[in-house]
């Protein structure tokens, strides 16, 4: 038998409802590679030790059930920025480090009732905003295949916590490549799915039209189990769509023979790393190899997303972010004897430097004079990045690129200039303001041996299609998937 | 060009309720000077004719009964409040 805590979700239900381990040794086993890895990699902020303990005796004494729910006894990590009754959620924040959510996140009570075992709350960018995890008010989780590059970001823990054998899964959002660009960093699967598929309802906002909740797991049937458990209307959240929820397990196994495989010329361009360039296009070969059609289709657009996107994004996070004020809750500045003092003391202690930057620049995209020419021409931009979408999908299935030019950068290379930042984004961003679904998986690696990402789209609902695609890939490269140098039993 | 000087992002983070120090001043006049130079490629594309978006997928109103519910009780709350008396906020003196 596998290393427990290598496993898959699949693998590791197998293994629980056969009596080959039990929940205890399971979460037991997580824990001791936390205490030993976490101090290094720093992919959780909060680790529910004792109540993960709690939960798995429940199971083994036979007061919970093990066999009924979809994710019984599975422990999975859960992005920092998703609020949990009563468990800090910091949104890697000094302004939220002792904020306890009166309830829990609609997805975070979905993979409750479906028997999970919340482990604990991983590492982020301050509020999502960043690509690196170097945003973190409490120190940058690390990549495990070299803890001296980035995990990517926002949802670095989380991807950095899966690729580690830290948890068998992990929640992770997705604003403009938050999900995807750190699981191609440290190579592990993630799927932002469509906007409004995931309830946002105790998601921490920071870009309204933007944001969404997603899978990070260690295969591609992991993730479509885990989509299962998380997709679905909430009346709670009034953009989550009214639609009937695919078994998403069940579909990846259909043959992809014959589906029509887009290559947007636009994401194979020069400049790219021409280890990320060699990877993608050994994919789009290797789909042909699979009975798949290529089809090459244009994005015209494409080159607008950053700016369209650093744009919009900002935008709602100014207004979003204008809740923390130090009234109801949140850090104040204890000394502030008038309001006004109150407000930008609280708010100027509370936030790090990229949130700041990014609430300055939404204020003045949206301020008097300013709004035409920025808000409104940025809205207007992403009507023609959907528009490319909509006509590109009427050519092919599925769109198939890289997720990021690069692989994972060192940290401390990119903070000098946030630009810079912004612009490792160029792939990841135009589907987010599209709000169609894209998933990322490990599709090769660098000469230095880190892992490439592959980033697979789909039209709006089409999650099933991409997770089909994404299967028979991961199914055709399995024997050269690779694994991170870390001590095997910590 | 300069885009936005340091007189307006002083004017912008009084709008955002931030304090920016003399250095964050200037690295921030700096950094957005920066990245609204770049956003100008938006210009290069004509949107004479296009409407914006403002959520991707399209939304009908929601709409939902009018019914009583639970919601969230005082004490649950205020539980994370800087400062409270038990049934209010508090706050610095306003007027």
């Amino acid at each position: 038998m596998a290393s427990v805590t290598r496993m898959t979700i699949h693998e590791l239900r197998e293994a629980l409802v056969t009596k080959k381990i039990s929940v205890s040794e399971t979460v037991r086993a997580y824990l001791e590679r936390i205490d030993a890895l976490n101090p290094r990699l720093q992919c959780f902020l909060t680790v529910l030790a004792e109540k993960a303990l709690q939960e798995a005796e429940d199971y083994d004494a036979g007061r919970k059930d093990l066999s009924a729910s979809p994710l019984a006894g599975i422990p999975i990590a859960v992005k920092d920025v998703l609020c949990t009754e009563g468990i800090r959620t910091t949104c890697g924040s000094k302004i939220l480090e002792n904020f306890f959510p009166p309830y829990d996140a609609t997805v975070v009570s979905r993979l409750k009732s479906s028997g999970a075992i919340l482990l604990g709350k991983t590492n982020m960018d301050e509020f999502a905003m960043g690509s690196s995890n170097e945003n973190s008010a409490f120190g940058p989780a690390r990549n495990p295949w070299d803890p001296t590059r980035v995990p990517g970001g926002s949802s670095g823990g989380s991807a950095a916590a899966v690729a580690a054998d830290l948890c068998a899964a992990a929640l992770g959002t997705d604003t403009g490549g938050s999900i995807r660009q750190p699981a191609s960093f440290c190579g592990i699967v993630g799927l932002k799915p469509t906007y409004g598929r995931v309830s946002r309802y105790g998601l921490v906002a920071f870009a309204s039209s933007l944001d969404q909740v997603g899978p990070m797991t260690k295969d591609v049937r992991d993730a479509a189990l885990l989509l299962s458990v998380l997709a679905g209307h909430d009346p709670k959240d009034s953009t989550s769509i009214d639609h009937p929820v695919d078994d998403y397990a069940a579909a990846v196994e259909a043959p992809i023979r014959g589906l029509r495989i887009g290559m947007p010329k636009e994401y194979f361009i020069e400049g790219m790393d021409p280890d990320v360039a060699d990877a993608t296009h050994k994919a789009c070969r290797l789909f042909q190899d699979l009975g798949a059609e290529l089809v090459e289709v244009s994005l015209p657009h494409t080159a607008y997303g950053v700016a369209a996107y650093y744009i919009i994004a900002p935008a709602e996070a100014s207004s979003n972010l204008a809740r923390y004020d130090g009234v109801k809750y949140g850090y104040r500045f204890p000394e502030a004897r008038d309001l006004m003092t109150m407000y930008k003391e609280s708010r100027s202690r509370g936030f790090g430097a990229e949130v700041k930057r990014r609430i300055m620049l939404g204020t003045y995209c949206l301020s008097a004079g300013y709004y035409d020419a920025y808000y409104r021409k940025a809205s207007q931009v992403r009507t023609l990045i959907r528009r490319d979408f909509t006509e590109a999908f009427q050519k092919c299935d599925v769109l198939v690129a890289p997720v990021s030019p690069t692989a994972a950068f060192k940290i401390g290379e990119k903070t000098e200039n946030p630009l810079q930042m912004y612009l490792n984004d160029v792939f990841t961003l135009p589907a987010s303001l599209a709000g169609i679904p894209g998933l990322s998986l490990p599709c090769g690696y660098t000469t230095e041996g880190l892992p490439i990402g592959l980033q697979i789209l789909g039209p709006p609902l089409g999650e099933a299609t991409v997770l089909r695609a994404a299967y028979h890939f991961e199914q055709a490269t399995k024997t050269a998937r690779r694994m991170p140098s870390l001590p095997e039993n910590a | 060009m300069e885009k936005i000087s340091r007189e307006e992002v002083r004017h912008v983070a009084e709008l955002a309720r931030l304090r920016l120090d003399a250095d964050e001043e200037l690295a921030m006049t700096r950094h957005l000077n920066m990245i609204l130079a770049y956003m100008d490629k938006l210009n290069e594309v004509d949107t004479s004719d296009v409407p914006p978006t403002t959520h991707a997928i399209p939304l009908e109103n929601v709409f939902r009964p009018d019914q009583v519910r639970d919601s969230l009780d005082r004490d649950r709350a205020l539980a994370n409040a800087p400062q409270s008396d038990g049934a209010n906020f508090v706050v610095p003196k306003v007027i």
